[in-house]
């Protein structure tokens, strides 16, 4: 019961916080780019996302011919449930205290939970991978591919840079990694590795500048050509839940999760996934992207090489300390 | 290796460069409620200007007509009849002249070619409507109510 409770609110919040994400970054990049951004609807333009939400909702549902009827429904949702489902495991906090109850601020405490965690992110790219196939577009056939055969080469540099988290601990569940973290937070015992982490997750949410999967100007709109109204906002949900998430997992294997000073249940940690999320959209507004082979090379050629030997002296300096 | 120091580095420079902007004032302005002024020579909507004594300055010559490259210029010439009062200072004068905005691509050939001055292009730029008969500008929207409304000097020779 508590675990529904739990997961009710954490979904409600994370749509919530996903569309207030569009508004923020639009304002963000607005004014990078010296301009007002939206400030029409309600105070400050804060119900924008609100007047986004209902004209997605009220459009036509629509659906090309020549689709997968199955797949080209189902894509949209693999996307934001495998975007919601990394939350499962992210510790918020340690535990509150409500009316007499003692509520643990974390969904599942798996004991595996990291490898649970690497094996969801990667499992993201069927989403995109099936909305390009079943759409029957050219574009979105190519956004699908780039997008899979970007996760693919991007998942191995990311499970590298982060098996050096559990060869520090030796624990593989989350809030015991967080917990070991109260003294130092892992990115100065492991920069090499946080930036590694940083750079794929740029890579596995299809951010700027790996936009491949979805780039304007090339692909029309890569996978989601053919969608429209909820479905693509299903698309737009979950692209920026999974900022959040690969935000939420950066901080909780290397900034300390919810430890900060004082003991304030979730602000420290929320502010550390605001300021990363931040990096995110100022990274948005800054690079252009990169060139197809380019990205191939630098994740195989740069990525890899330097995330194995990372966790290769990771593992040397472990054993010749313990 | 060098080099590839330096490619990281500018990678941050351009992130510093990109924040700081984040700091200046907005270039753009809030459109509706705040207005930029135009420079005077800027080219929007047509005028057909009167002379200061009150008479049409057009005298239904068509040059405009037939230099428009987007051809959105109707002109319908008559002549002045002598005893009745005179329309303009030449023989003849427009007594139909309508523009079509929806053609018309401010290009200013019509304000080139127009060998009295008569049609002239003003500042005004907002000429949204919501049908396109609203959109093709009339002889009586065209010419100015009093001479000089324009805002240009209804005494200049040309």
């Amino acid at each position: 019961m508590e675990t529904l409770i739990k997961s009710l609110i954490l979904i409600l919040v994370l749509t919530g916080l996903g569309g207030y994400m569009t508004l923020l970054e639009r304002v963000l990049m607005a004014r990078m780019q010296m301009r007002y951004g939206p400030n029409r609807v309600g105070p400050f333009g804060l119900f924008q996302p609100i007047a986004d939400g209902i004209k997605l909702l009220t459009k036509e549902s629509f659906q090309p011919a020549g689709v997968e009827p199955l797949t080209y429904w189902l894509a949209p949702c693999i996307s934001l449930f495998m975007a919601l489902l990394a939350f499962v495991l992210i510790p918020f906090g340690e535990t509150i205290t409500i009316f007499g109850y003692t509520i643990r601020l974390y969904v599942a405490d798996i004991n595996a939970g990291f490898v649970f965690l690497l094996a969801f992110s990667s499992l993201a790219v069927y989403g995109v991978v099936l909305a390009g196939w079943s759409s029957n577009n050219r574009y979105a056939l190519l956004g699908g591919l780039r997008g899979t055969a970007q996760m693919i080469s991007y998942e191995i540099p990311m499970g590298l840079a982060l098996l050096t988290i559990p060869l520090m601990t030796g624990t593989l569940s989350l809030p015991a990694i967080v917990d070991a973290q109260k003294d130092y937070w892992f990115v100065l015992t492991q920069p090499l590795a946080f930036i590694i982490y940083l750079i794929t997750a740029f890579a596995e949410t299809n951010r700027a500048p790996f936009d491949l999967p979805e780039a304007e100007q090339e692909l029309t709109a890569g996978y989601h050509t053919e969608y429209g109204g909820m479905k693509f906002a299903m698309f737009f949900l979950a692209e920026y839940i999974n900022i959040l998430a690969v935000c939420s997992i950066a901080v909780t294997l290397f900034l300390g999760g919810w430890h900060g000073p004082g003991n304030i249940p979730i602000l420290w940690f929320a502010l550390k996934v605001a300021a990363l999320v931040f990096l995110f959209m100022w990274v948005r507004a800054t690079m252009p992207r990169f060139r197809y082979d380019q990205l191939m090379a630098f994740g195989w050629k740069i990525l890899i090489p330097l995330a194995l030997l990372n966790l290769i002296l990771t593992a040397y300096f472990t054993l010749v300390l313990k | 290796m060098k080099e590839i120091f330096s490619q990281v580095l500018s990678v941050f420079s351009g992130l510093f460069i990109v924040v700081k902007h984040m700091f200046r004032r907005p270039i753009t302005v809030q459109y509706p409620e705040k207005k930029r002024k135009l420079p005077p020579r800027s080219r929007g909507r047509h005028y057909l200007t009167k002379w200061a004594d009150g008479k049409e300055r057009c005298v239904g010559c068509e040059l405009c007509a037939i230099v428009c490259p987007s051809q959105a210029i109707y002109v319908k010439p008559a002549e002045n009849k002598p005893g009745e009062e005179s329309h303009s200072h030449g023989e003849r004068y427009a007594s139909d002249f309508q523009i079509n905005m929806l053609r018309c691509i401010f290009c200013g050939y019509c304000e080139e070619a127009c060998p009295t001055g008569a049609i002239i292009l003003g500042n005004d730029y907002e000429l949204s409507g919501y049908n396109r008969e609203s959109l093709i500008y009339t002889k009586e929207m065209l010419t100015e109510k009093t001479p000089g409304d324009s805002g240009r000097d209804p005494n200049r020779t040309i």
